[in-house]
C-alpha cells in the first residue's frame, strides 16, 4: 500500500512540471507584445519600453524566464495581476471559497437526489419510473449549462420572482469574512443572522441547481448501472433467501458494494466542477474562480492567467491524486 | 422448407447484426430521427430559411413568436433586438453547428488516432512521451483550455474549432492506445510481421480496422462534446463573432434580452441541447450495438 501510494506521489511531479510547462508556455505563444499591450496607445517611449520589459523579465532568455517562474512558485509566488497589481495567490484565495460554497452545494444536490434516484430506478427496473427517470438523466447529460442557467432564472427569478438574478448576498448584508462560505459567515453577520443566511441561500439556490444538473445526471446513471450489476450477485439471493427485510437488502448489502464506482466517478467530477463553474460564474455573475479567470482572459491579464491555471490545474491533479488513492485503500485488489 | 432453414443456419454479417441490434433501440431510434431532421435542415438552409440570418426587419424588433400573443406568422419564432427573424438564424445556424462539429471531431480524431497509434504500437518511451502529453492536458479542465487557448488564438469560429479539438484530441489518443494494445497481441498481427510487412502497414491496414467500432462511438459522443463545447466558446464570446448565427452566440446576444424576451434565448439553447441529446442517444445505441462485450 505504501509503495503504491509513493509511486502515485512521485508520479504527480513531471505531470505538475509539465503543466507549469504549459502554463508558461500558453502565455507565451499570445501573439503581440504583452509589454506593448500593457503600455497601451502612449507607451511609445522607448526607454519605458526596455525598462518595463526588464522588470517584467522578458528581456532575459526564454528557459532562464522559466526556472525564475518555477522558482518563484515554490516560494509561493505565482506573480502579481497587471490589472489589480495584486498577487495572484492572494486573488485566488479571495475567491477560491464561493467557487467552493457553489460546488460543494451542486454536489450535494447532485449526489442527495442522484443516489436515491439511480437505487429507485435500479430496483425497479424497466418500470415506467425507470424509463422516465433515465430519460430524464440523459437530458440532464446533455444539457448546456449555459442555456439551462439562463431558463432557471427565466423561470425562478424573472417568470415567479423567488430568487435573486445573481451575486452572492443581498447588499444590505455586510458579512464579515471568517471561513468564506457565506451560509456559514453570514449568521455571525451584525445586522442579518438569519435574514443574511437566508438571502445567501436564496443566491445559491439557482447556481447550485444549474452546476449540479450534470453531476446529477452522472450520479444516476452511475448508480442505476452499479446497483444493476451487484444486485445481481449471489450474496444478494443469499440475503434475501434467508429473509431479510428487502430494503436492508438493498441498502446495507447492495449499496456498499455499489459505492466504489460511485465514489470513483465522484472524484472525477471534480475537474468538471471548475468546468461547470466558470459557465455557471458567468450567467449568475457569482465571484468565483470561474469568473475571475474569464475576466482575466478577457482583460488580457497574463499573471493571472498564468497562474490561475497553474493553480487548478495543480487542484485539479492533487484531487485526482487523493481518489485514486482512497481508491486504493477501498479496494486492495487494485494495489498491484 | 429446406431454404428457410438454410437461411436460419447463415451467419448473420456484421452489418446485419448491427442493424437489429441499433433498431431495437427505441432512444437510437429517436436520435437518429432528430439527428437526420437537423442534417437535412441543415444542408437545405439556404433554401428552406425564409429569410436572410442578418437581414434587419425595420420596427420587427423583439417581436415574439407566432403563438404568443403579438407575434406573427411573418416571423414564426419571432425576431431578435435588431429585427431579424430567429427561425432563419436558427435554419442557418443549423448548418454552422453540425459542420463546427464535423471539424472538430475530424481534427481531433486524426491527430488522436496517428498519437495513440504510435504510442500503443511502439510502446517504450514514445509511449510514455505520448501519455505524459496526455496526462498533463487531462489534468486541466477542458473547458478552461478551450477558453486559454482560444483567447490566445483570438476569438473566432475556426480557432474555436482549434481550442475545443486540441482539448479532446487526448479521450482519442487514450482510446486507439488502449485498442492497439490489445490487437498488437494478436496472431494476426504476428502473421504480417512474419511475411514481412512494415510498421506502418501493420498498424494502418492491419490493427487500425479492427479497432474502428469503439472509435466511431468515441467519434459520435465527441461531435455531442464538440458542439457542445464549441457553442459555449461562443456564449464567452471566444467563439464564432456576431452577427454569425451561431447557436452559442445567438444565445450571448440574446441575455441582456432575458426578461422582456425570453424567446430569444429559448430556442437557440433548444436547438443545442435536441442535437446533443439526438447524438449521445446515437452514440449510446451504437455502443450497445457494436461493443460485443454488451451484446444480449
Amino acid at each position: 500500500m505504501l509503495k503504491a501510494v509513493l509511486k502515485k506521489i512521485l508520479n504527480l511531479i513531471p505531470t505538475l512540471l509539465g503543466v507549469s510547462l504549459l502554463a508558461f508556455l500558453l502565455i507565451r505563444l499570445v501573439p503581440g507584445d504583452p509589454v506593448m499591450l500593457l503600455l497601451g496607445e502612449r507607451g511609445a517611449d522607448p526607454q519605458m519600453y526596455t525598462e518595463m520589459k526588464r522588470n517584467m523579465g522578458l528581456d532575459r532568455p526564454m528557459y532562464e524566464q522559466y526556472f525564475t517562474f518555477l522558482g518563484n512558485i515554490f516560494q509561493g509566488d505565482f506573480g502579481h495581476s497587471i490589472v489589480s497589481k495584486r498577487a495572484v495567490l492572494t486573488e485566488f484565495f479571495d475567491r477560491f471559497p464561493a467557487t467552493l460554497e457553489l460546488g460543494i452545494m451542486a454536489m450535494t444536490f447532485a449526489i442527495t437526489l442522484g443516489i436515491p434516484f439511480g437505487i429507485i430506478a435500479a430496483i425497479k427496473r424497466n418500470s415506467f419510473f425507470d424509463f422516465t427517470l433515465m430519460g430524464a438523466g440523459l437530458v440532464g447529460y446533455s444539457m448546456p449549462i449555459f442555456w439551462w442557467g439562463l431558463m432557471l432564472i427565466i423561470v425562478f427569478s424573472v417568470k415567479l420572482g423567488w430568487t435573486p438574478v445573481s451575486g452572492r448576498i443581498d447588499v444590505l448584508y455586510e458579512v464579515d469574512k471568517v471561513t468564506g462560505l457565506l451560509l456559514i459567515d453570514s449568521w455571525w453577520s451584525e445586522d442579518g443572522g438569519f435574514a443574511a443566511f437566508k438571502s445567501a441561500l436564496s443566491h445559491l439556490i439557482l447556481p447550485a441547481l444549474a452546476m449540479g444538473t450534470i453531476p446529477l445526471a452522472v450520479v444516476a446513471r452511475m448508480t442505476r448501472s452499479s446497483m444493476l450489476e451487484v444486485l445481481g450477485e449471489d450474496y444478494i439471493r443469499t440475503a434475501r433467501a434467508k429473509g431479510l427485510p428487502y430494503a436492508r437488502v438493498v441498502i446495507v448489502h447492495a449499496l456498499r458494494n455499489a459505492l466504489v464506482p460511485i465514489i470513483t466517478i465522484l472524484g472525477l467530477l471534480f475537474g468538471s466542477i471548475i468546468t461547470g463553474a466558470i459557465l455557471t460564474e458567468m450567467i449568475f455573475s457569482w465571484p468565483g474562480i470561474g469568473k475571475w479567470i474569464v475576466f482575466s482572459i478577457n482583460a488580457r491579464d497574463y499573471p493571472v492567467i498564468q497562474g490561475g491555471v497553474m493553480m487548478i490545474a495543480s487542484l485539479v491533479i492533487l484531487t485526482n491524486a487523493i481518489v485514486d488513492i482512497l481508491y486504493l485503500w477501498a479496494n486492495p485488489r487494485m494495489r498491484h | 422448407m429446406e431454404l428457410e432453414q438454410a437461411k436460419e443456419l447463415t451467419p448473420q454479417t456484421p452489418f446485419q447484426e448491427f442493424y437489429q441490434s441499433f433498431a431495437l433501440n427505441k432512444g437510437a431510434v429517436i436520435g437518429l430521427a432528430v439527428l437526420l431532421f437537423f442534417i437535412a435542415v441543415g444542408i437545405s438552409s439556404p433554401f428552406l430559411a425564409p429569410y436572410d440570418p442578418t437581414q434587419l426587419f425595420d420596427g420587427a424588433y423583439r417581436l415574439p413568436p407566432f403563438f404568443s400573443s403579438g407575434g406573427n406568422t411573418k416571423f414564426l419564432l419571432g425576431t431578435d433586438d435588431v429585427g431579424r427573424d430567429i427561425l432563419s438564424r436558427l435554419i442557418h445556424g443549423t448548418a454552422l453547428s453540425l459542420g463546427v462539429g464535423i471539424m472538430i471531431v475530424v481534427v481531433s480524431l486524426v491527430l488522436g488516432t496517428i498519437f495513440g497509434l504510435l504510442a500503443g504500437y511502439f510502446g517504450k518511451s514514445v509511449d510514455r512521451t505520448v501519455m505524459r502529453f496526455t496526462d498533463i492536458v487531462m489534468a486541466l479542465p477542458s473547458t478552461l483550455l478551450a477558453i486559454v487557448v482560444a483567447a490566445i488564438l483570438g476569438p473566432g469560429l475556426v480557432n474555436a474549432v482549434w481550442a475545443v479539438s486540441i482539448v479532446a484530441i487526448p479521450n482519442y489518443i487514450r482510446l486507439v492506445r488502449a485498442l492497439v494494445m490489445a490487437e498488437k497481441k494478436r496472431a494476426y498481427v504476428m502473421a504480417a510481421q512474419a511475411y514481412g510487412a512494415g510498421h506502418i502497414r501493420i498498424m494502418v491496414s492491419e490493427i487500425l480496422p479492427n479497432c474502428t467500432a469503439p472509435i466511431i462511438v468515441q467519434a459520435t459522443l465527441g461531435l455531442s462534446e464538440g458542439i457542445l463545447n464549441a457553442a459555449a466558446l461562443g456564449f464567452l464570446g471566444l467563439g464564432a463573432q456576431p452577427p454569425t448565427p451561431e447557436w452559442g452566440t445567438m444565445l450571448a446576444d440574446a441575455r441582456p434580452f432575458l426578461e422582456n424576451s425570453p424567446w430569444m434565448v429559448t430556442f437557440p439553447g433548444l436547438c443545442i441541447l435536441l442535437v446533443v441529446l439526438a447524438l449521445n442517444l446515437v452514440g449510446d445505441g451504437l455502443r450497445d450495438a457494436l461493443d460485443p462485450r454488451l451484446k444480449r
